[in-house]
């Protein structure tokens, strides 16, 4: 005779469909092409930068290190983001990809023009603080599209930002390491480890 | 003999059940999956739902049938492409679905 097993209650029935369905939205519209490795990279390359800055005996030498990282990094990211776009079946421009994309772009623009203003304006203090607030706004903004560890990423990074933009301005190379360098490395392991690389 | 009768007819009962509820997990997962998307291929849901191409197309079928969801056929070049699309009726029916789930879980938990 066949072993009985008692009906699952109705509550938990409730609770795992109302699971599958969370699970079957997150992964019918997620962008999953953050590469994890590449930002473990651009976090490596970013502490150099940090360490190459501190050494700069001029705000402008500074500035070039740091343009000079975000050029690198770019090229690291973007390199990542293709191949592991393609090696996911995940298409760049189109559904989430694009919506991550052109969410993640406006903060990065705002960022691009407060740096030429606030250099010109002799504020380049101001900079590290702006740069980790922005870029953590494109993340969390844009992470509204993709899976749930890239906004609570920009959180971290806007967490560091504000720390930066309101604390002593000898502060800010450093929290730039912490933050361009130790949270890329940190959260790109686990992206790399739960998301496929 | 009549136990084994019984005991057979309690087996195809669960068997049933069974069916039941992974077919209306493949017709939840269309319904959640467009939920999120303007449209979707065949195939983009097939790959989805981890679920056959016949599976995929009785479902799908059931789910226009009932008006909640739209399918378009087309050729992209000579390759045949088919899209679904949810309707207004199929994202109101889901809602509907939540708050039901919702409701019963407030209520086992008062309970």
């Amino acid at each position: 005779m066949p072993s009985m097993t008692a009906p699952r209650p109705l509550h938990d029935r409730a609770l795992d469909n109302l699971r599958y369905i969370r699970q079957t939205m997150e992964r019918a519209g997620s962008f999953t092409a953050v590469p994890g490795w590449g930002q473990v990279a651009v976090g490596a390359t970013a502490l150099v930068a940090a360490l190459l800055a501190a050494r700069q005996p001029t705000p402008e030498l500074w500035l070039a290190t740091w343009l000079g990282e975000a050029v690198v990094a770019l090229g690291i990211g973007g390199a990542t983001m293709v191949r592991k776009a393609f090696a996911v079946n995940d298409p760049l421009l189109s559904g989430p990809g694009r919506r991550a994309g052109l969410s993640f772009l406006p903060p990065m623009v705002v960022g691009g023009l407060l740096t030429v203003a606030l250099f010109r304006a002799g504020l380049w203090h101001a900079l590290p603080g702006t740069w980790l607030l922005l870029y953590g706004t494109g993340f969390v903004t844009g992470g509204a599209f993709s899976v749930r560890i890239v906004p609570v990423m920009g959180v971290c990074f806007m967490t560091v930002g504000a720390v930066a933009l309101l604390g002593p301005a000898a502060w800010g190379n450093w929290l730039m390491a912490a933050g361009f360098g130790g949270l890329h490395i940190v959260f790109g392991t686990i992206i790399a480890r739960r998301y496929g690389g | 003999m009549a136990r084994q009768g019984a005991a057979r007819k309690t087996e195809a009962a669960e068997r049933d059940v069974a069916r039941e509820r992974s077919a209306a997990g493949v017709r939840l997962g269309i319904v959640s999956a467009l939920a999120v998307n303007d449209s979707l291929s065949f195939n983009q849901l097939k790959a989805l739902l981890k679920t056959t191409d016949g599976n995929l197309s009785v479902h799908a079928r059931r789910l226009e049938e009932a008006s909640y969801v739209t399918c378009t056929k087309s050729f992209e070049g000579r390759i045949p492409k088919t899209e679904y699309r949810l309707t207004g009726a199929g994202r109101r029916a889901l809602e509907h679905y939540l708050d039901h789930m919702e409701a019963l879980i407030r209520v086992t938990r008062q309970g």
